[in-house]
């Protein structure tokens, strides 16, 4: 075995490299050192613009092996290591390599011993070419120049980036398979590489203004980058971890990550605000609902010239019904259900035989919206997104009497009851089911039946009655 | 109103679709387009091509079709009662645009989803002609993923099975009375009962393409969802439950997680505070630790607290270890693989290593740390040749002092 370590000779060996990524080269030549049991302190390797090595004064030519050496040995696993490393820039690595190479003849599983301080090592460099390659897959952007002389040759995509390492030749492949019908080139520091579709060239160290400046899809890029960008979560550090500085001169959506940032905290406050709803505790008590509500202004009806109409009615009432908003005569009394609709409400509802003085009444939303028309004030829908947020009153409502049944008159009470707006031509005469358990009737709002005339009036009347005949054979139900 | 430009269209859009967490490119059937007619490869692992301030990374162009919605779900910013600019791209518009970011090196391919115009099936109808269009009128050979619609017939979602890598429904949130609640619109069994049928779809392409060479492929890189957080009452534990039994059930390959965030014109059943991020990034190690680390779903759920929620301060592997110490410490030396990556501080990575390691040496502390990110962390777990907690495993103290001290850093002085 210790012979076998004994150095052939003890000259000293220089080999010199023609690339500075030329991994096959130091491979033929690593071979024939070990097959002549050149030590690795014995050998140095000197790559183009490399600085000279003190002991390697002239070139030397390789030992030529024994006849009967052994070949070289190397795990597949260190040659996929190796390839990858030998790209780094670091000038040691060949030495390295070498020096690993070595001590694998001795000791073939050593690739293993993770905690080894070559592997480890090793294992570094092919680890930082790995993410440089990867990065350049990512981070190359190519510019569209129009095909001028040969327009029929399309138009031309050149790319300027600049590695870290020595991996623009290795990574020609992927280039190629992605943008096979595609011509383009890919310019650094380093050297080209040209595509016309058919075969690859290489070209010489290039300059950033032989690519051009710009184009305008950047445009519609960058406006990509700054809407999918959600400023609610700002993470700066996580960008910076993946995309360094470093890369950030050659990516035309980079210029606006500093304005992204500084307007997002910005934003964020302006959207929590925007919607910010001021909601204290549910209250405890119908009163204190009634006395809460006047002090709402969570949508802007509640601004306008009017006061909240709080809903009346037993604590404890089996029969809930919502209405859609109180209107001109509702404000003025502060009472729900008084005007023009609620009198002819209160006529069907007699006829039906349920008793008005027993049930909760309520709208969805509880102040009046309206604009002013001369001396009157024209009753005007609210929008859904007014229901929603006055539905928090509705549920509160809804949480202190507990009614069994809820009948909801017309889509805007519909969907303060459920948050969805729903057809009540579907929906009407049959219950739906509600999470707290109770259910919920949908009919028509008594105003509706007011603008008709004639026969349609009469239909939609007898519809109205049989709706409200319904709910009262189901009161009886759950009350029985 | 004056037609929009590609220009204002692109904001509008591309805005709306950024609630979408997904954007992974990874994990689909290897092709190229050399002797094709047009670009784009995939190569098995994704590409990042740029990383957005909010530390996600861009892959893909992700954009609606258009955002107006004749659904009404109360966490999302194109729902048809919100107050946001609407535009519609064609699928002809969409594809152009794919394709001139994809000559760029800008992306990957194309994430494509739909708020539902006329019907659902019109909608579903629209997605697959876009991605017709790529893959046949410009033998487009890089990634598409198409949000399927489970209202829209079958065969419309099958049919976007074959053009795409991957498809996705969104479960939306994590249970049924928070989805009756917030999505009114939307059906939970109907959403599950889509899933099944892509799952099928896909392990039948999968066993055709064993037997017929030229089998059509199916969504090579699988389906995925995404649950909201936050928006619902539904504690960590119901939403790891709900994760593990889709993964069972429906064999998906991600379950994503997106932290409710405050949208513009928020509807008023919302909570308007958003849920911390950091809950966010637990559910996904919990997440991690199902997929990768042979945790059991009951077991996570150990690492919670009484009230179903996992700790924000600590990792929920740590969490679980300080709940479990009897466990502990292992020994690197002799411990099986199952135990080893039990240890908070070890990954997946590490462990492969010190198990290769430890056939050529017995491992001291020093070996093992330059095995592993950080050594004070997994210190307190483990016995080495050398070493030997002793008192430390069983300190009262132990999680103050693991767990990552409060820092309030500017990481950007902008």
């Amino acid at each position: 075995m210790s012979a076998l370590r004994q150095p052939a000779t003890d000259a000293h060996y220089c080999v010199e490299l023609e690339r500075p990524d030329d991994f096959d080269a130091w491979r033929t030549a690593a071979r024939a050192l070990v097959q002549a049991r050149v030590p690795p302190d014995a050998v140095s390797w000197r790559e183009p613009g490399g600085v000279g090595d003190l002991f390697a004064a002239g070139g030397c030519a390789l030992p030529a092996p024994p006849p009967a050496a052994a070949p070289a040995r190397a795990s597949k696993r260190f040659l996929d290591l190796a390839r990858h490393a030998a790209l780094h820039r670091d000038p040691q690595r060949f030495a390295l390599l070498y020096r690993l190479l070595w001590r694998l003849q001795a000791k073939p599983g050593i690739m293993e011993d993770k905690a080894d301080a070559d592997i480890a090592a090793v294992e570094n460099l092919a680890k930082a070419v790995r993410r440089d390659s990867h990065k350049m897959h990512a981070f190359v952007r190519f510019r569209e120049v129009a095909p001028g002389d040969e327009p029929e040759a399309g138009p031309h995509y050149v790319a300027w980036f600049e590695p870290e390492h020595h991996i623009l030749r290795a990574n020609a492949g992927f280039f190629v398979r992605r943008f096979a019908n595609m011509r383009w080139s890919i310019l650094t520091p380093a050297g080209a590489l040209h595509w016309d579709g058919e075969v690859l060239e290489e070209g010489p160290p290039a300059l950033r203004s032989d690519a051009p400046c710009g184009d305008p899809t950047e445009d519609l890029w960058r406006t990509y980058y700054a809407s999918i960008f959600n400023p609610a979560r700002l993470k700066v550090g996580a960008m910076l971890k993946e995309m360094p500085r470093k890369y950030w001169k050659n990516m035309p959506e980079a210029a606006l990550i500093p304005e992204l940032v500084a307007g997002a905290q910005r934003r964020e406050a302006q959207m929590v605000a925007a919607g910010a709803l001021d909601f204290a505790e549910r209250p405890q008590t119908l009163d204190s609902l009634a006395q809460a509500i006047h002090a709402c202004r969570n949508c802007p009806i509640g601004t306008l010239e009017n006061r909240a109409v709080a809903g009346e009615g037993p604590h404890g009432a089996p029969l809930m019904i919502v209405g859609e908003q109180p209107g001109d005569q509702e404000d003025e009394a502060g009472r729900p259900f008084v005007g023009p609709a609620g009198q002819l409400l209160d006529r069907h509802l007699e006829r039906a035989g349920i008793d008005r003085r027993a049930a909760y009444v309520t709208n969805a939303v509880k102040h009046f919206k309206f604009v002013q028309r001369g001396k009157r004030r024209l009753h005007q829908s609210p929008t859904a997104k007014e229901i929603d947020t006055c539905r928090w009153w509705l549920e509160s409502e809804r949480a202190l009497v507990r009614p069994r049944l809820v009948l909801a008159l017309g889509a805007s009470a519909a969907r303060g009851v459920l948050g969805r707006t729903v057809s009540i031509a579907r929906e009407r005469g049959r219950p739906i089911g509600l999470e707290d358990g109770s259910e919920l009737w949908i009919t028509a709002h008594p105003s509706y039946l007011l603008r008709l005339e004639g026969a349609a009036q009469e239909q939609q009347a007898r519809l109205f009655d049989a709706d409200l005949a319904a709910v009262q054979a189901r009161l009886a139900e759950l009350a029985g | 109103m004056p037609a929009l430009t590609t220009l204002e269209k692109l904001e509008i859009l591309a805005d709306a679709a950024k609630y979408d967490a997904s954007c992974a490119s990874s994990g689909t059937a290897k092709r190229n387009s050399t002797g094709g007619k047009g670009i784009g490869s995939t190569e098995g692992m994704g590409i990042c091509h740029a990383y957005a301030p909010d530390g996600r990374c861009i892959s893909l162009l992700k954009i609606l079709l258009t955002n107006h919605c004749v659904f009404d779900c109360h966490y999302c910013v194109n729902r048809k009662s919100s107050n946001v600019r609407r535009a519609r791209f064609t699928p002809q518009e969409v594809a152009d645009l794919t394709i001139a970011f994809y000559k760029r090196n800008y992306i990957e391919g194309l994430f494509l989803s739909s708020g539902i115009v006329k019907s659902s099936s019109h909608t579903m109808e629209q997605l697959v002609e876009t991605a017709r269009i790529l893959r046949e009128e410009y033998d487009f050979r890089g990634y598409i993923h198409l949000k399927t619609i489970p209202e829209a017939e079958a065969e419309l979602v099958h049919r976007a099975g074959l053009y795409a890598d991957r498809v996705s429904i969104n479960v939306e949130l994590p249970t049924d009375a928070g989805l009756t609640r917030l999505a009114p619109d939307k059906n939970a069994r109907q959403i599950e009962g889509a899933m099944g049928r892509t799952k099928s779809d896909i392990v039948e392409a999968k066993d055709a393409k064993k037997r017929f060479k030229h089998a059509p492929r199916f969504a090579p890189a699988g389906q995925s969802t995404q649950m909201i957080v936050g928006a619902d009452g539904a504690s960590d534990a119901d939403i790891v439950g709900k994760a593990s039994r889709l993964y069972d059930r429906f064999g998906l390959r991600r379950v994503y997680y997106s932290a409710f965030s405050p949208i513009p014109d928020a509807s008023a059943v919302l909570p308007l505070k958003r849920p911390p991020l950091i809950r966010e990034h637990r559910l996904y190690q919990s997440d991690w630790l199902m997929r990768f680390y042979g945790f059991q779903p009951a077991e996570v759920m150990q690492a919670a607290e009484p009230d179903g929620m996992l700790p924000l301060d600590i990792d929920p592997k740590l969490a679980w270890a300080l709940k479990f110490r009897e466990q502990f410490p292992v020994d690197v030396n002799r411990a099986s693989r199952e135990q080893l990556l039990r240890v908070p501080g070890l990954g997946v990575k590490a462990v492969n290593r010190i198990i290769a390691s430890r056939r050529h040496r017995t491992l001291r502390l020093d070996d093992v740390a330059k095995l592993t990110v950080s050594i004070a962390r997994v210190r307190p777990f483990l016995c080495a040749l050398d070493w030997r907690p002793v008192m430390l495993t069983d300190r009262a103290d132990l999680r103050s002092m693991l767990a990552p001290r409060a820092e309030q850093l500017e990481l950007f002085a902008a």
